[in-house]
């Protein structure tokens, strides 16, 4: 059995789930201080992946990315790279499906912040770093971690989006969805099983972790103070 | 040392004018809930910022909106000490500390950590989170942690607001030896008369949203300037009156008071100690007898009228009268205060 899939699976997740970390942390904490109405379209515009076909991510992106569209002749030309049909193709069409699902989870985590604790930070001299990383974002850790594992789950299963800018090359852009279903197609049922029981495998694991997180409530302070005095 | 603030703020269909000065030593800031006396803080630590005005802090000026200054709170080195305390939960007591501190190497810090522990007598809890402390453990290690990070000022916003009220007592009293030391101005924030008047030396009224101008706390207690200031100091009663000749008429008694009031309608405020039960030229009907705590509240109203308007007065226990009794009484002028 060729393990390539799962190693490009794995590497295109964890990447996406890198960028998105950041970005959806950064979108969620910004947004939050914009004006109602920008706020409102904003939010519109970054939750839209979250609920539209894969498909028609995978279509929109190959407007912008394809060898004669906009973005995507411009780099042909200054940097000879062709931006579809790589391995690394996939990233886009996974950091735009999965982007939704950090952003939501973080801002819902830092909506539950208590802001006094920011104001007694700036009060004592501390820095507005110091007090994101070092006060806010230790309270939100468990959103932030859950975002982030989601966002790793779904970039890992991405089917739709990936085979359109992406396609299905052994050895080069597959994955372990498209390559379980190129194998279905072209009748090879017991590899395609075997790698049916491999991301039902994974899967299992990540909402183990998930569950983790949620219920022992590890990695909160209060529920640290609470274990210790227990 | 002298705290300096002249503020305006609009919140929605308030507006707050906040205007006071204060040396060192510990100001009130009296007031009922939701009176801006908050608002007032937040604007002068800077994490609110106010529309229009002024506010110097020791010869700095924190904020001015004509000459476009306006410090972040982490210059304005303003200590602030938060209802809730606002302690850091991941972090440990001496984390919590150690973050108050803002200058000198992680050594430093430490060794400085480890005096405040000491001094705030807070040794055998730095390795405890704040979850779980008692609330006067938690009070005390937010004092800790702002008077180690060396303020200019002090703001205390309703310091035991989130205390049962059988732990007051003592930290209060505890709360003000910490605070002896400090010689720049402290504001304490309140709505309880008591605590600000064993507390601070000065007052300022803040009603519906305008400060009144800063008094002694003494001389608030007995010659409140205002109906708002009389009220605070637990006064109940506030009787329509006119003026006349001799003093002031209260309306439905037929009572007259020499009090200087000038012609037109008032009012006039008498305290409990205004009024002695029992012998008196006054006669009045014992309406309603409502036995509180320590001492029974005898509503009275004029002997003849029925629908009179109503005198509240407090009788120990066992001398109070029975309900629907008639009653003499007596009532002191000089104790009794008028407003227009």
């Amino acid at each position: 059995m060729d393990w390539y899939p799962l190693l490009n699976s794995l590497r295109i997740a964890a990447i996406s789930a890198v960028v998105v970390f950041f970005t959806g942390i950064a979108a969620a904490y910004y947004i939050a201080k914009l004006p109602r109405l920008v706020k409102g379209i904003l939010d519109v515009i970054l939750t839209l992946p979250l609920v539209l076909p894969p498909t028609v991510v995978g279509y929109l992106l190959l407007r912008v990315l394809g060898p004669k569209r906009l973005i995507g002749a411009w780099v042909l030309e200054a940097f000879g790279i062709r931006m579809v049909m790589t391995w690394w193709s996939t990233i886009f069409a996974t950091v735009v499906v999965v982007f939704p699902l950090m952003y939501r989870t973080v801002r819902g985590a830092f909506e539950a912040f208590d802001e006094t604790l920011a104001y007694a930070g700036q009060t004592l001299g501390l820095s507005n770093t110091y007090i994101f990383w070092h006060i806010r974002m230790p309270y939100c850790r468990q959103g932030v971690l859950a975002g982030a594992v989601l966002a790793f789950a779904r970039a890992l299963g991405e089917y739709g989006a990936t085979s359109m800018i992406a396609g299905y090359t052994p050895g080069k852009t597959a994955t372990v969805s498209t390559t379980v279903y190129q194998l279905w197609q072209v009748g090879n049922d017991a590899l395609a099983l075997k790698w049916v029981l491999v991301n039902i495998g994974i899967s299992a694991v990540i909402l183990l972790v998930v569950n983790m997180l949620e219920k022992k409530n590890l990695l909160t302070a209060a529920g640290r103070g609470r274990r210790q005095t227990a | 040392m002298s705290l300096m603030v002249d503020i305006e703020k609009k919140l929605g269909s308030f507006t707050l004018r906040s205007k006071f000065e204060t040396d060192h030593g510990t100001m009130a800031l009296l007031g009922a809930s939701g009176c801006g006396k908050s608002v007032t803080l937040k604007c002068i630590a800077g994490i609110m910022t106010p529309d229009r005005g002024r506010i110097v802090l020791d010869g700095v000026t924190l904020f001015d909106s004509e000459k476009h200054i306006d410090l972040t709170p982490q210059q304005r080195q303003v200590g602030y000490l938060f209802q809730q305390y606002a302690l850091f939960p991941n972090m440990t007591v001496a984390q919590n500390i150690q973050c108050g501190i803002r200058t000198g190497s992680r050594a430093e810090k430490q060794q400085r950590a480890a005096q405040q522990l000491r001094r705030f007598r807070l040794e055998g809890l730095e390795k405890k989170y704040p979850a779980q402390l008692s609330g006067g453990q938690q009070q005390r290690v937010a004092l800790a942690r702002i008077l180690a990070s060396e303020p200019k000022a002090i703001l205390l916003d309703e310091p035991f607001s989130a205390l049962d009220s059988f732990l007051k007592w003592n930290l209060e009293l505890e709360l003000s030896d910490l605070l002896s030391g400090f010689d720049g101005p402290i504001l304490w924030v309140s709505h309880d008369l008591g605590e600000c008047y064993r507390n601070c030396r000065t007052v300022c009224v803040i009603e519906n949203g305008t400060s009144g101008a800063v008094t002694d706390m003494e001389a608030l207690v007995h010659h409140p300037a205002t109906q708002s200031a009389a009220r605070l100091t637990g006064c109940r009663n506030f009787l329509s009156a006119q003026g006349c000749q001799g003093g002031v008429r209260l309306d439905g008694w037929g009572i007259t008071l020499p009090l200087p009031a000038g012609d037109g309608p008032c009012t006039v405020a008498i305290p409990d100690g205004a009024v002695s039960l029992g012998a008196g030229p006054y006669r009045a009907q014992v309406f309603r007898t409502i036995c509180d705590l320590n001492e029974t509240a005898v509503l009275l109203r004029p002997a003849q009228d029925a629908a009179g308007p109503i005198l509240r007065v407090s009788a120990p226990k066992t001398a109070a009268p029975a309900q629907g009794a008639a009653v003499a009484f007596d009532l002191l002028p000089e104790q009794c205060l008028c407003y227009r």
